[in-house]
């Protein structure tokens, strides 16, 4: 059964397993287990990007195409829910259209972007991506009538996902509200169409993705056509990114260039996709779940490092919160330094 | 009933000023074993890319089964039954032996675009990627990693492939190249083996003299890219070319 559900790819390491274990049951009772606001809000970032960089993986560590657009799709499903709830009915409906719509629109995009470039070196591609990818946030932010602009938007999703509406008064301290419900949809949706990913990974279809990876010459030789598989594999990887998206607006009710279409972000998927051990998928889970959590509390472990080693030369100016970014930095070189294949390939190999 | 399979027309190709494969017009019939030998940059290798696809002709024609393929794909070449064996080794370095095989068969299956199943769910596509490493005697190593192969069980792995391909049409292209002496016969066998089985068209570009004279029923010499005999293993090997051109060049190697 579980097997199955991981489509026949076990972590392979016992400490993996128990890591993995412990960020699902995590995430899983995070309400219960982390009641704050704020360590919600990890939580439900967490999953979000944890699909996301998955979806990442797929193209990158599975497929070997290097793509900067992935923001960018991500952004689209982002923007798909947020104008369907400011221009539709509220309810359900704004957030299934939304969804599938942005969904739809990645999937068009990448396929238009792969058919014209991934015939020619990948390079090309990257370089394509990163061109239409720039160009969309601009445009984006310059169409402010619609999309707010830099602002963004703010609108309303069904109420029985907001703070707002009450099913019952307290489950294990916790309140039993639509917030509740909001998550466990991020959670859900997030782990679902993680699992999904895990079984394309793990199909025909993935095994041949790798062979092109490992030699796209010779898969052409034994009768794949290589630019149909990846130009397959950039569209799934688009739609499920904008899905990510998708969940991300629905549990911010929020939606701006900051959040969903700048390249930052990008460079973060990057980074947690290459911490986390690329073409492994499980890398995605640790990688976000490593790199959300040291972006949102890295900085207060600073402040009290700053605050306990007060009064030494130096060392507080050096711990000091405002050079969280540094620390961020130098961790990231010593992670790539020290597990060049990655947390999860470092975990596999190291026994 | 032997017939004409494979055929190229005033088959051509031109790299800037040099013509690597000149008009070369020859049939092959199902059932023949043709050897293709010729010195070095002769246009043995060039003529086999011209034929699988790999690189595409400046002039003339490639027909299988009487229809022109001069312009398909080299996927579209291998799903109508060309398969290639590469003179450099050329696997899936970092997939193990299993899989490098059962990619073949699966893409034979045309399940390439199966998502949502298992791969290792498709019990019938591993079996038969077993049987043909059972046949190479790579059976033992089939979950180690390719790249931690000798060189001579990558070559076998090579032949496996294309016999797991089972194509009309099997091209080998030096496939004892590096081989120790020892582990040349094994890859020899192996062809005098496809070929004994049933009629296959097998074309095979190989150095070593001795093995042509046993398992070729025909050979064709390329001399700078023109075809320059063609015909039975003792005719051809008797013929002034081959002394002059092959046979000569051949013994200044050794």
């Amino acid at each position: 059964m579980i097997v199955k559900l991981l489509s026949g790819d076990m972590p392979r390491s016992k400490l993996l397993s128990a890591i993995l274990l412990a960020i699902l049951i995590c995430l899983a009772f995070a309400p219960f287990i982390f009641p704050g606001v704020r360590s919600l809000d990890t939580a439900a970032r967490i999953c979000v990007f944890i699909l996301l960089v998955a979806s990442y993986d797929l193209m990158l560590g599975y497929g070997g195409i290097v793509s900067f657009a992935h923001t960018m799709f991500f952004g689209m499903g982002a923007y798909g829910v947020a104008l369907a709830c400011t221009y539709m009915e509220r309810g359900f409906g704004a957030l299934i259209v939304g969804a599938g719509a942005g969904a739809l629109l990645a999937a068009v995009v990448a396929f238009l972007i792969g058919l014209f470039s991934l015939r020619v070196r990948a390079i090309f591609f990257a370089m394509i991506t990163l061109a239409v990818a720039s160009a969309v946030a601009v445009l984006v932010s310059q169409l402010s009538g619609l999309t707010g602009g830099e602002d963004g938007l703010n609108y309303k999703i069904p109420r029985e996902l907001t703070p707002a509406f009450k099913f019952g008064s307290e489950f294990l301290g916790v309140k039993l509200n639509g917030k509740l419900l909001n998550y466990y949809v991020v959670f859900f949706g997030a782990f679902l169409l993680f699992l999904l990913l895990l079984r394309i990974v793990n199909s025909p279809f993935g095994r041949v993705l790798q062979a092109i990876r490992e030699n796209d010459f010779r898969a052409e030789a034994v009768g794949y056509r290589v630019i149909n598989y990846r130009t397959a594999a950039t569209c799934i990887s688009a739609a499920v990114a904008a899905l990510a998206g998708a969940l991300y607006a629905i549990w911010l009710r929020y939606v701006g260039p900051d959040t969903a279409l700048s390249f930052e972000i990008m460079v973060d998927i990057l980074l947690m996709v290459v911490i986390g051990g690329m073409g492994t998928m499980y890398g995605a889970v640790i990688g976000a779940v490593l790199f959300v959590v040291a972006q949102n509390y890295l900085q207060e472990l600073m402040s009290v490092a700053s605050a306990a080693v007060e009064g030494i030369p130096l060392l507080p100016d050096l711990l000091s919160a405002d050079r969280w970014l540094l620390w961020l930095g130098l961790l990231f070189v010593l992670s790539v330094y020290f597990f060049p294949s990655g947390v999860v390939g470092r975990l596999r190999q190291g026994k | 009933m032997s017939r004409v399979i494979l055929q190229t027309h005033d088959l051509t190709v031109r790299f800037g000023g040099h013509v690597a494969v000149d008009h070369v017009s020859c049939a092959f019939r199902t059932g023949e074993l043709t050897a293709i030998v010729g010195p070095n940059g002769a246009g043995k290798t060039t003529y086999f890319n011209l034929i699988s696809g790999q690189i595409p002709s400046s002039e003339g024609r490639v027909e299988l089964n009487g229809r022109d393929i001069t312009r398909a794909s080299v996927s579209d070449r291998c799903a109508r039954g060309i398969g290639r064996a590469f003179q450099l080794t050329n696997l899936f370095p970092d997939l193990s032996v299993l899989e490098n095989v059962r990619l073949v068969i699966q893409s034979k299956a045309k399940m390439g675009f199966s998502l949502f199943s298992m791969a290792d769910s498709h019990r019938d596509v591993t079996d038969r990627a077993k049987a043909v490493l059972e046949k190479v005697k790579l059976f033992d190593l089939r979950d180690q990693v390719v790249s931690a192969l000798s060189h001579g069980n990558q070559r076998k792995l090579e032949v496996a492939m294309l016999i797991a391909l089972d194509p009309a049409v099997y091209m080998f292209d030096e496939p004892t190249a590096g081989m120790s002496v020892d582990e040349a016969p094994v890859v020899l066998d192996l062809i005098a083996e496809l070929k004994a089985e049933k009629d296959r068209t097998i074309l095979l570009v190989e150095h070593k003299m001795d093995v042509i004279r046993t398992l070729a029923d025909r050979i064709i010499v390329l001399h700078n890219g023109m075809l320059a005999a063609d015909g039975d293993p003792v005719t051809v090997m008797a013929s002034d070319v081959v002394q002059e051109a092959y046979m000569g060049k051949e013994l200044e190697d050794v």
